[in-house]
């Protein structure tokens, strides 16, 4: 992928700028780890927003694209080991979607390690604390995503371009008319 | 967006907890619970010591009836842990339970955040994410499914005895399934059993016997569980029965077989006894095998190997018991909950080289030595050497295969006792010198402490210090022939080389080596060591993360006999009281299909793993089976028109909430 195509890296506000994390985590393996990351008391970055869902196969691709839509700068999904999944075979779909995605985010030029999936089973507290510090590390040395932002200069870039096509077919309509 | 299911625009209250210092002491509570109140659709807005206490839940009830709040938020610790209690907190307050929102303030943000700033502003993006999803609640209710009033223990050792048997005496049908050919489990094999040195076999065997003759108890034993499927109240169970050879209705236990096999010697290792004795190739485990039933060995048995004996075992058996030609059978049987009673497996002390087992042949693990004390072991009762000898010198080396970040990091706590047991068996049965090697010594629990205090005047050598080596290699004359135990004695200071006899590694307890399969099986958790894992390990010690199943005793974690009667009675009294309703309520988190927007596209189908999805030919829509769903929404992510939605779960309070999370910047605060 060209260099040219990378959103990101707004090199704007870094000063106070700490990425914004959404993770959806399974509720019979990562949200437990998590909860179990807080019993044991594993500090970790305080970057990440959990959006408990009842398994990794819940995660709509559209969730993804949302979060990113709205604001995060990483995605992160995290689901029962294969085989383990609580509803059979929930994580295998959400590999599926995973694949998908990933060649539509990096389409649109949103770098791989913005989105992850990770299998973090009840017990493995420990693995969610390195997971999501790993995460923010790899985000900060990414710098901003900032897609609203982006959206923003998008439409105001579009808005003259926009305004000249309405009006070319004005001028069309009232010819023919 | 759908219309929230609230008259007009919704009436939030929003209550932020404390938890004493757990949430109040990293996050600002005040400052979020007063940025909450400036939230789009927030009618109150407080803060709160204690949600979870009377006083807090009233709050709630209170301000329902005073604001006229249609939906609720309490900022406190995880959905896991009390969700249920402030839906049962909303409900008493006149609302539909399921208009509650939880935000995790502890385990999600205080617990693992020690900066103030940071936690409070991550505590106030995730509030803002609950008051624009709970906005999209609708008023649910809670399914119930009828359960099946029977339960199937798994595992035929004390704990799934003690368990099998209160589930039995309290008039429930108890299907116990064991993989060994008789119940008994570990606690079978043991001679004595500390600190009060009853005889194992006198307390356990009425109660296998008990088990066999109970009328309310289905036990197959040699068998194992093959397939799960269904859910809490509803299991569909498949066991396995493995041929024994033998049909069961017709042998009487007189053993006449085994004096006629054609293998006059017993050369096969013997199982039961570790090893330390032999047996043919049709055998009964040992005197009180539980149920009184022969049983062949494929691997041994000449017949079953080639074919071609001259079955004088079949000849002797006057009853015509025996039958080469049985094949496994499986059984399939319903029931309402599951207790996994699967126990634990004694550390292989040959992965520790330097202690020479399996070497020297004079290093015993204790649960050989447990066979040698007892009257009905190898050897009548009598502890002798491999050579016949009585041991003058014998040395206990504690914590083999445990507190080792070399094999396993766990304290095993049942080895300082039965190593103090031992010591006094061996002492009393051979008046030999006794040293225990220990690191520390662990005796909590009634009377072990005074049994330790006993053993110490009965003139048993301590020496504190972990043994680096047993070797043969002698250096002077009184250590030649022996073993010798080369150890620091960290309280003189000094390394020291002890001359032995015999040498008893004190193994540690470990999860079975198929924990891993047999979790799957029954879709529950391990902790990271391998033993199952409970659903909390102080409130719900018994439970696991899958409605209907329980644990008990060794498989969730090492634990000494009366710890794993006690657990074994609680999975029962938890067994009984799930089944005793009569019904279960399930989470109302199913899947549901708006017929309208269904395109017939067919693509959920194959998606469900539970076949609750089926297509209608004749309006050519999808229709979800709600008794069968589980609720995983793996359907609902999948829908291409977006006419499959999840209760609890659906897009637009997913959206919302990912909304709420980003609009920290339209919001003013």
């Amino acid at each position: 992928m060209s260099a040219h195509t990378q959103v990101g890296a707004v090199p704007a506000a870094v000063g106070t700028w700490e990425p914004r994390i959404v993770a959806f985590f399974c509720n019979w393996c990562t949200y437990t780890a998590a909860d179990l990351a807080g019993v044991s008391r594993m500090k970790h970055a305080p970057n990440v927003r959990i959006i408990r869902v009842m398994c990794s196969g819940r995660v709509d691709p559209q969730f993804v694209l949302e979060a990113f839509a709205k604001g995060a700068d990483g995605v992160l999904i995290g689901g029962c080991h294969l085989g383990d999944c609580h509803y059979v075979e929930g994580n295998y779909k959400a590999i599926r979607r995973v694949q998908m995605l990933r060649r539509i985010l990096r389409g649109m030029g949103i770098q791989d390690d913005r989105f992850r999936l990770e299998w973090i089973s009840a017990s493995e507290g420990e693995k969610v604390k390195r997971v999501i510090n790993d995460m923010v590390d790899k985000l900060r040395a990414l710098g901003p995503l900032g897609l609203p932002r982006r959206f923003q200069e998008w439409d105001r870039e579009l808005a003259p371009l926009e305004q000249a096509v309405e009006a070319e077919a004005k001028e069309a309509s009232a010819h023919a008319g | 967006m759908r219309d929230s299911g609230a008259n007009g625009t919704p009436r939030i209250g929003v209550f932020v907890c404390h938890c004493g210092t757990n949430i109040a002491g990293i996050v600002d509570v005040k400052a979020v619970a007063e940025y909450a109140a400036g939230l789009p659709g927030v009618v109150v807005s407080r803060e709160y010591k204690y949600m979870c206490s009377d006083p807090g839940q009233e709050l709630i009830q209170r301000d329902i009836r005073d604001h006229r709040l249609d939906r609720i938020i309490v900022a406190s610790c995880s959905p896991l842990l009390h969700e249920h209690t402030f839906r049962e907190a909303t409900a008493q307050g006149g609302l539909n339970p399921y208009f509650l929102q939880m935000v995790n303030l502890r385990e999600n943000v205080s617990w693992v955040n020690d900066e103030r700033g940071p936690a409070t502003e991550k505590s106030k993006d995730l509030v803002r994410a609950a008051v624009y999803r709970v906005a999209h609640h609708k008023a649910l209710q809670q399914r119930t499914v009828p359960i099946t009033a029977s339960v199937l223990v798994v595992g035929g050792g004390i704990a799934g005895i003690h368990a099998a048997l209160t589930l039995a005496n309290a008039g429930k049908k108890v299907y116990l399934v064991e993989r060994e050919p008789t119940i008994g489990g570990h606690m079978a094999m043991f001679d004595k059993t500390f600190p009060t040195l009853d005889c194992a076999a006198c307390i356990l065997t009425p109660k296998m016997s008990a088990v066999k003759n109970h009328p309310n108890i289905t036990l197959w034993t040699y068998s194992e569980v093959v397939g799960v499927d269904g859910f809490v109240g509803n299991f569909k169970i498949k066991v396995k029965q493995k041929p024994r050879y033998i049909k069961e209705d017709l042998c009487v236990g007189c053993l006449e077989c085994i004096a006629a096999c054609i293998h006059k010697e017993a050369r096969f290792p013997d199982g039961f006894n570790q090893g330390l004795s032999k047996r043919k190739p049709i055998y009964i485990p040992f005197p009180q095998a539980t149920p009184q039933l022969v049983l062949f060995d494929p691997e041994a048995c000449i017949q079953l190997k080639s074919g071609r004996c001259r079955q004088s075992c079949a000849e002797a058996c006057d009853r015509k018991a025996i039958d080469f030609r049985q094949i496994a059978e499986f059984e399939d049987i319903e029931v309402g909950s599951i207790i996994l009673a699967t126990g634990f497996q004694a550390f292989d002390a040959s992965r520790l080289p330097y202690y020479g087992y399996g070497r020297y042949p004079n290093v015993y693990t204790a649960l050989e030595v447990e066979r040698l004390v007892n009257a009905s072991g190898p050897t009548g009762g009598e502890v002798v050497l491999r050579d016949g000898r009585k041991p003058t010198a014998v040395g206990i080396i504690h914590c083999v295969g445990s507190r080792d970040e070399k094999t396993n990091g766990w304290c095993s706590r049942v080895c300082c006792m039965y190593s103090l047991k031992l010591a006094h068996l061996v002492r009393e049965h051979t008046d030999a010198t006794i040293y225990n090697f220990y690191i520390d010594m662990r005796t909590p629990g009634k009377g072990y402490e005074e049994f330790y205090d006993k053993l110490l005047t009965e003139g048993v050598h301590f020496i504190r210090g972990r043994v680096a080596e047993v070797t043969d290699w002698s250096r002077s004359p009184e250590e030649a022939g022996k073993l010798v135990v080369r150890v620091e004695d960290t309280l003189v200071g000094t390394v020291r080389r002890i001359p032995l006899d015999m040498v008893i590694l004190a193994v540690g307890l470990e999860p079975r080596a198929d924990s891993q399969e047999v979790r799957r099986l029954f879709n529950i958790s391990c902790s990271t060591e391998g033993f199952f894992l409970e659903r909390h390990p102080k409130l719900a010690p018994v439970n696991t993360f899958t409605d209907g199943i329980f644990i008990a005793g060794a498989c969730q974690g090492p634990r000494d006999i009366p710890d794993a009667v006690a657990q074994a009675g609680a999975a029962a009294a938890e067994a009984l009281a799930l089944i005793d309703a009569g019904h279960v309520e399930l989470e109302p988190n199913t899947a549901f299909i708006v017929e309208v927007e269904c395109s017939g596209c067919k693509s959920c189908i194959p998606l469900c793993p539970y076949s609750a999805i089926t297509f209608l030919a004749d309006k050519k829509k999808a229709a979800i089976n709600e008794a069968l769903c589980k609720g995983c929404g793996t359907c609902v992510a999948a829908c291409p028109s977006g006419s499959i939605r999840q209760n609890l779960f659906e897009d637009d309070e997913i959206f919302s909430e990912i909304e709420g999370l980003f609009a920290r910047d339209a919001v003013v605060a």
